[in-house]
């Protein structure tokens, strides 16, 4: 008896703690998406009384519609706010992989003994502060910054170039920021790769670049898809990047749901931008599930 | 296979981490720069670190972040072991499913659903916003990595060795705080970092869930920094990032040092 309550709570109390605080969240969400804005505290209509039972959630349920989506697929803003969020992620997402690749893959041919150094310091970074990671790059790229400085000097522009506030300087926060996020899993599928496969390809004809395209690639293809999904996924609903790199025309969805929230005090809109993001997300996220479990059952 | 560095993997390590720290490396440079501006060198000078220490409204800050930090971590490391545990050892029961995708759907949602849902809750509630709410929240999703991270250590655990210690008269509770929990340490400190680090660096969810009375750090530094850049947020990054690295380090080096202990007391037991 004393065995199943210790079991029941073991289970019950990090239960009951998600669901209050994740799962029924969720659901205020929802029905807040489904609500009209009024100047009240807080701002949206109908409230809900919790006094009034069951009568009182029928009354609610009469007054809820879908209005606040509807508004959104007639606004440009939100359709443009969706599309770009896509755009800026998957681009960001190839340029990660592009620079992270020949990284991963020079960590994973290191001397043995440089690994666990290298990949501490592809770590380390990780554990500074997001928000001064990005702040540390404003300088870099401002009119004046040292980016142009640097160029000038060179000689290969006569003029600043604007880079700071445009989606230029937003691929690079987004690149930056989630490079480790694509080489370690890179890292981990390249350094079990078994050397003697490129050895036996080079021994059947193949020159060190073909036995990369036909054997390396298509073996580090997890790491590739673990990587991507680890940057894309994050990076479409990205706010603090979009938000102190973009300009006033990067129109990104975590932007756009921040500024409904804090800036027009629009909540119902904004559950409502946040219920049709995570429509938008479920479909990479489930991907990644699947692909996740078939590379476990590929190891096993 | 090759184990020297060819000049390919020289150029490309080096280039990939000249990327990765040269701008954290101007940012420390210009800490200690002389002018207001932050682009401009105008001489040594650590006054941005003496202006720092005199402004208050920062000071109370980074006392509310470390106050919400530690306290979230710890709990979010309780409640993530104990998680763990549920996924790794309960076996089947009612909501497992749910369960498991409560643990993993918050490591991917974007951090401005997660602020926005918990604000509505927490309105819903009726709850006064701030330090609580602010703690609460980080709780929520830090708890969450504590568990994959205590998780994916805990299933490669012996469990012979449990069982050796109910032979020798453990209760199954005693032997759980006798050896799994000393073997679980490692797994289970990392975890209370990533937790701490996590709430320290968290913006968009303070923002959310905090209320007129406390100001986080981050919410702190993000305001200034919309501004405009000033010396004195680099002589904070500066501050942050050394506390980080030798932080880091240090764990490292103790967690290296704590592996050969084992092994050598591995060794003693098997002669």
């Amino acid at each position: 008896m004393d065995k199943k309550l210790g079991r029941l709570l073991l289970i019950g109390i990090p239960y009951f703690w998600l669901f209050l605080l994740f799962l029924v969240p969720f659901g205020i969400v929802l029905k807040i998406s489904l609500s009209d804005v009024a100047v009240a505290i807080p701002p949206y209509t109908p409230t809900f009384d919790l006094e009034s039972g069951w009568e009182g959630l029928k009354a609610l349920l009469v007054e809820l519609d879908f209005e606040n989506y509807i508004w959104l697929t007639e606004d440009d803003l939100y359709w443009t706010s969706y599309l770009s969020s896509l755009r800026i992620a998957f681009v960001s997402t190839v340029l990660t992989l592009l620079i992270g690749y020949p990284l991963a893959y020079s960590m994973a041919k290191a001397p043995s003994e440089w690994r666990p150094t290298l990949l501490m310091l592809i770590i380390l970074p990780f554990w500074t502060s997001f928000l001064i990671r990005v702040y540390a790059w404003i300088g870099i790229l401002k009119t004046e910054g040292l980016l142009n400085q640097l160029l000038m000097f060179v000689g290969i522009i006569d003029d600043p170039l604007q880079i700071l506030n445009t989606d230029t300087a937003v691929y690079i926060g987004i690149v930056y920021s989630y490079l480790p996020f694509m080489v370690l899993p890179l890292y981990s599928s390249l350094e079990k790769m078994d050397g003697s496969l490129l050895e036996a390809a080079q021994d059947l004809g193949c020159t060190a670049i073909s036995a990369f395209w036909k054997v390396t690639l298509p073996l580090s293809m997890p790491g590739i898809i673990a990587g991507s999904f680890l940057v894309f996924i994050p990076a479409i609903g990205e706010f603090v990047i979009p938000d102190l790199l973009g300009g006033s025309d990067t129109k990104m969805i975590g932007k756009t749901l921040w500024a409904e929230f804090f800036s027009n005090r629009d909540w119902p809109v904004a559950s409502a931008v946040a219920v049709l993001l995570l429509l938008l997300l479920i479909v990479p996220i489930v991907l990644f599930q699947k692909q996740q479990e078939r590379a476990q059952e590929a190891e096993q | 296979m090759s184990n020297r560095f060819t000049w390919f993997n020289t150029t490309s390590l080096t280039l990939g981490f000249v990327f990765l720290y040269l701008p954290i490396l101007i940012l420390v440079f210009f800490s200690f720069n002389e002018s207001r501006l932050v682009t401009v060198w105008a001489g040594f000078s650590t006054k941005w670190y003496v202006e720092l220490f005199k402004d208050e409204a920062f000071l109370d800050a980074a006392l509310v972040t470390l106050r919400v930090a530690l306290l979230s971590a710890t709990v979010a490391t309780i409640l993530g072991t104990l998680a763990a545990v549920v996924m790794v050892r309960a076996g089947r029961f009612r909501g497992r499913t749910l369960f498991s995708g409560m643990i993993y759907a918050p490591l991917v949602m974007p951090e401005v659903i997660t602020g926005l849902s918990l604000l509505l809750l927490f309105v819903a509630m009726g709850v006064d916003r701030g330090f609580w709410t602010i703690t609460m929240a980080h709780i929520t999703f830090s708890m969450c990595y504590a568990a994959v991270v205590v998780s994916s250590r805990m299933v490669t655990f012996d469990r012979s060795l449990e069982e050796a210690a109910t032979d020798l008269g453990c209760t199954p509770f005693q032997s759980f705080i006798k050896v799994t929990l000393p073997i679980m340490a490692p797994a289970i400190i990392s975890a209370w970092l990533l937790a701490f680090t996590l709430s320290l660096d968290d913006l968009v969810i303070a923002s959310f869930t905090s209320g007129p009375g406390a100001t986080t750090l981050p919410m702190k530094i993000y305001s200034q920094v919309r501004l405009g850049v000033t010396p004195k947020i680099n002589a904070l990054s500066t501050i942050l990032i050394m506390i980080v690295t030798m932080g880091v380090i240090t764990a490292s080096i103790l967690t290296k040092r704590a592996e050969a202990q084992r092994k050598a007391d591995e060794l003693m037991a098997e002669s």
